[in-house]
Parts: structure tokens; sequence; C-alpha cells
């Protein structure tokens, strides 16, 4: 009970922390579950990432299932889940019935103005870290930069490039390294 | 039974968006159309609001959604709706990827996943800092992109990324200072730069 509790307020408190889209929720996920807590490693993180692209639902909230199951099984994924949409529900809720101008707000938009150049920046940390671990040699940098750049000019939908990345994965790995020992 | 609806409407939404919560717009733009129960120019104010507060957009969207139908009630109802598909299918995907994770071909396929999905969170970082750095529509033309920078966000950015690394750097990495800076929480630097675009007037 203590552990459930405990996977539903760190999630409520990244949850509350993120500011943009589930990107935006890494930095926080390194820093509670895979700093302090130990629950996920980043190349966990990048998995779920990577997996959260090709499910149904919202990257965020995908991610947050996944760990608070691999923590404490199904009852788990769903307290983590609850916990991340909770601060949601209690804000939106009362800037919903109390506050009819709330974006238009000028010290709300300068504040979220100045809030973006951090989540930029802390977004960037993130990418540096998880590429310290996932960019091992030249296909992984092949991998990371194809799909940074395709990503970037092209409109392509993130999936085809996890399935691609995927196949060259094995291809580069079970069926090359096959071929080299029998030559 | 209007809960019962905008559960169900809501559990579409996050069935079929796949990707990050934008990816629920064009469902909820759908639900708009016909339900009527919101128009076109709420929406537009959902959105906005949903990005400058707390929280995963797309969860924010469905808890104003959900609220606008059908008050606080309504709110939780849609949330709920949002997340059900998504724990299911992640618990089943995450009971599979256990039975068959030492396999070789899983493990293959992940090392080629893994360097995909930094560049794709590489692309998300650059699309975050294209809208805090420059100003809009500036990265049109090569022209534009100089005249176009936010020199008080780039400045703040800046420092903002030496607080958090310059503790880790080999040579500083006996100063106590710096390296008590750089394992500060996020959440620190995020209400610091708050403050900052309050006093400067960041939004302006």
């Amino acid at each position: 009970m203590k552990e459930l509790l405990d996977l539903f307020f760190t999630f409520a408190r990244i949850g509350g922390l993120t500011f943009g889209g589930g990107y935006a929720m890494l930095p926080m996920l390194q820093k509670e579950v895979v700093e302090k807590r130990g629950w996920a490693t980043n190349e966990e993180l990048m998995d779920y990432y990577a997996i959260g692209q090709c499910t149904p639902g919202i990257i965020a909230v995908n991610t947050a299932t996944f760990i608070g199951n691999k923590t404490r099984g199904v009852i788990g994924g769903i307290v983590a889940t609850l916990g991340v949409v909770f601060p949601s529900l209690v804000i939106i809720t009362i800037i919903a019935a109390f506050i009819s101008n709330f974006a238009d707000l000028a010290v709300v938009k300068n504040a979220f103005a100045g809030i973006r150049v951090c989540v930029f920046v802390l977004i960037l940390n993130a990418v540096v870290k998880l590429g310290k671990s996932s960019i091992k040699d030249a296909v992984t940098l092949g991998i990371f930069l194809v799909v940074l750049v395709g990503s970037l000019l092209l409109d392509i939908s993130p999936i085809i490039f996890v399935l691609i990345a995927a196949v060259v994965g094995i291809a580069a790995q079970v069926l090359l390294k096959k071929g080299g020992a029998e030559a | 039974m209007i809960y019962l609806r905008l559960f169900f409407e809501f559990a579409k939404a996050g069935l079929f968006a796949i990707g990050g919560g934008l990816a629920t717009l064009p469902f909820l733009q759908d639900i708009s159309l016909r339900t009527a129960w919101y128009t076109s120019d709420q929406l537009a104010d959902m959105i906005a609001v949903s990005e400058c507060t707390p929280g995963p957009i797309g969860v924010n969207m469905s808890t104003y959604t959900g609220f606008t139908v059908g008050g606080v009630l309504g709110a939780v109802v849609a949330t709920l709706g949002l997340i059900f598909p998504s724990i299911i299918v992640i618990i089943i995907v995450a009971k599979i990827l256990k039975a068959f994770q030492d396999n070789k071909y899983v493990k293959a396929a992940f090392y080629g996943l893994r360097p995909a999905s930094t560049g794709l969170i590489a692309a998300a970082c650059l699309g975050v800092a294209q809208i805090a750095l420059f100003n809009t529509g500036a990265l049109e033309s090569l022209k534009t992109a100089v005249s176009g920078i936010r020199y008080p966000a780039l400045i703040l950015a800046v420092v903002l990324w030496l607080l958090m690394n310059l503790g880790t750097f080999k040579r500083l990495k006996g100063n106590k200072v710096l390296a008590k800076i750089s394992k500060l929480h996020p959440v620190v630097f995020l209400a610091a730069s708050a403050i900052v675009g309050i006093i400067f007037k960041f939004g302006a």
C-alpha cells in the first residue's frame, strides 16, 4: 500500500511538473524515476517512448502505465496512470470553473514563454543523456540522424520511423552478424 | 446518459490517437462536429489553456472538454475514458515484452529502436526550440531566421544550460556550488524561468 501511494504521488508530481506534450515529461521521469527511485533505466525509458509512439493512447499516459506496471504489476500500472492525470484534473477544473480568460492573461503568457525556454533546455539535456546510451556505433548513429532529419523535413508518421528502425536493428544485429560468422 | 457517451467518445480518442497529446486534436474536432457539445472557438480556448498549464496536453484537453460538457464529473469521466485503452493495451504489450525480452530478435529490434526514439525526441526538442527562441514564422527563410531570434530567450536558454551542466564538466567538478546547482530539481529551473519570463515580459 505504501509503495502504491509512493507510485501515485511520484507520478502526480511528474504530471504536475510537465509543461507541454509527453516529451516534456522526459526530464522529470529521468529525475524522479531513473535517478531518485531506480524504477527504470534510461534504456527502458527509450523503449517505452518508442513503443508509446506505435501503441494507442498518448505517450505520457503510456509511459506512466509501463513504469507502474513494471514496478507493481497491473495495479501499479493503473495507480501510476491515475497519478499522472490527477494534477491535470484538479488544475484544469479550477481554471475552467473560475478563470475564463486564463490563457489571455499577460502574466500567464509571460511566465509560460519563460517556462518554454526552460522546457527546451531540459529536453535538450535529456536527449544528450539518452544519446549517450543509445548511440553506440555507426549503425545507431545513422539511425539517429536519419530519424532526426527525416522527422524534421518529411511529413511521415513516427510509427514508420520506429518500425524501420526495428527492422534495421534486426538486420544489423542478427542477420549481418550471422553472415559474418559463416564467412 | 451523457457521462457514458463522454466516456466512450474519449475512450475512442484514446484508442485511435497514436503519438503525442496533440494527436487527440482531430478527435476533439470530430466530437465537436458530431455532438455540438462545444464550438470550435471553445476548442481553441481549451487548447490554449491546455498548453499553458501543467500536465500532458492530451490529458488537459480531455479534462477541459469533459468539464465543459458535464462539469467536474464530466472532466473525470472524459479523462478516465482517454486513459482506459492505454492501460489495457500497455499492460498486454508489457506482458508480451517480458516473455520475449531475452529473444535475440527482440533485443536487436531495441538496439535499432533506441536511437530512433532518441532521434524523435531530439526532433521534438528542436520543435520546442523553434517556438521558444524564435518569433512566429521566423524560420521560413534564412534572413528572417536571424532577425527573428528572441535574444532574451536565447540568453536565458544559454544561462540555464550552463547552470545545469557546468557542474558536470571535468575541470569544474571540484566546485561544490556548481555541482549542487547542476543537481537541482528541474522544477527549480522551471520556476526561475517563469519569474524571468514575467519580469522581462517574454510573452510580449
